[in-house]
C-alpha cells in the first residue's frame, strides 16, 4: 500500500474531509470542499473564488478549472468507494460544457457506472443553483491495477 | 509553406488575454509564441499544482486547463476578427504520467474552423512533442456571447 493510500484510508475512516483536501495541493488551490449527504453520498463543492475565473467579461469560471474540479471529484469518489491498495490512474476524461459557470458555488456528484477488474467508468455532473440545470457533465476512465 | 495567423492582431491580443485570465495567471501559464498557427503554452511544475502528494505528479486538472487554454489560442490564430469563443467539449487522453519537477508544454492546432464550430487537437509534453504526456481534442462554439471577452473591445 502506498503512503498516500494509507493516509487516504485513515482520513476516510475518520471522515476528515478538510484534511483530505489539504493533502492534495491542487484541490486545496482550487478551494474544493467535500460533504456527505443523508444518504452517505459524497457532495463536492467549489465556492466561488475570483482566482478561478476564466472569462472576466461575463464573468465565468474557467472551463479547465471546471474540468479539474470534476476530475478531482471523480478520483476521490472512486477511492472513497474502493477497498484497494492502488491509487487509480486516470486514462481519459471527456467533458461537455452545457452552461457557463457563474460566480456562485459549483457542486458535483459522481457515479461509478461500472467497476471492472482493471478499469472503472465514471459519470460526473456539475451544477450551481439548480440541479436540473447542469453546468457540465463528464465521463472518465480509471485504470485500477 | 507555414501558414501565418489569419489576423496577427487577434492572435496577439487574445493570446495575451487568455494567459492573463485569473485562473491561468494563478497556474502561471506562459505564452511562448505561435509556430504558424500552432501556439505553444508552458506551465512550470509547482508544489501547489500537484495532484498526488506522494509522487509529486502534477494534477490532471492543470493539464485540462492548459489544453483548454492553448486550444482556445489556436482557434484565435484562425479567426479573421475578434469574437468570443467558448469550449463546447473537451477530451483528454492521459498517455503517461508527467515527470515531477519538469515544466509542461502544450501545442495546439485548430484543424477546422467551421462557421459556428472550431475543432482543435493538442499535445502536452516536457521537451519533445513526439513524446507526449497527454493528448486533447476539443470543440469551441464561435460567437458564444455578445459580450466581448476584451474589457475594452478592439475596434
Amino acid at each position: 500500500m502506498s503512503d498516500f493510500m494509507e493516509k487516504f484510508a485513515a482520513l476516510r475512516d475518520s471522515k476528515d474531509f478538510a484534511a483530505l483536501i489539504e493533502a492534495i495541493p491542487y484541490a486545496r488551490l482550487m478551494g474544493v470542499e467535500i460533504a456527505e449527504d443523508e444518504q452517505g453520498e459524497l457532495l463536492f463543492s467549489l465556492p466561488f473564488h475570483p482566482r478561478n475565473v476564466g472569462n472576466t467579461a461575463l464573468p465565468a469560471l474557467h472551463g479547465g478549472l471546471i474540468g479539474g474540479f470534476l476530475e478531482n471529484a471523480a478520483l476521490l469518489h472512486l477511492m472513497w468507494h474502493r477497498e484497494s491498495q492502488e491509487t487509480p490512474k486516470i486514462v481519459d476524461f471527456s467533458l461537455d460544457y452545457l452552461r457557463s459557470g457563474r460566480s456562485q458555488t459549483l457542486h458535483a456528484r459522481c457515479e461509478i457506472t461500472k467497476q471492472g477488474k482493471r478499469v472503472a467508468n465514471m459519470l460526473i455532473e456539475a451544477w450551481q443553483e439548480d440541479r436540473s440545470k447542469p453546468v457540465a457533465v463528464a465521463r472518465a476512465h480509471f485504470l485500477l491495477s | 509553406m507555414t501558414p501565418t495567423p489569419a489576423n496577427r492582431e487577434v492572435l496577439e491580443t487574445m493570446s495575451k488575454l487568455f494567459v492573463s485570465l485569473p485562473h491561468c495567471a494563478t497556474l502561471g501559464f506562459q505564452y511562448l509564441g505561435t509556430d504558424g498557427r500552432k501556439p505553444v503554452l508552458k506551465v512550470e511544475w509547482r508544489e501547489d499544482l500537484v495532484g498526488n502528494p506522494v509522487t509529486g505528479v502534477i494534477h490532471g486538472g492543470v493539464i485540462t486547463s492548459l489544453v483548454d487554454t492553448t486550444s482556445a489560442v489556436s482557434v484565435t490564430a484562425h479567426l479573421p476578427d475578434f469574437e468570443t469563443i467558448a469550449t463546447l467539449d473537451l477530451r483528454i487522453d492521459y498517455l503517461k504520467a508527467a515527470t515531477p519537477g519538469k515544466a509542461i508544454h502544450c501545442r495546439a492546432e485548430c484543424y477546422r474552423l467551421a462557421s459556428q464550430i472550431a475543432f482543435t487537437r493538442a499535445v502536452c509534453y516536457h521537451d519533445d512533442p513526439a513524446d507526449p504526456i497527454a493528448h486533447g481534442v476539443a470543440t469551441f462554439m464561435r460567437e458564444s456571447s455578445r459580450a466581448s471577452m476584451l474589457q475594452e473591445p478592439a475596434q
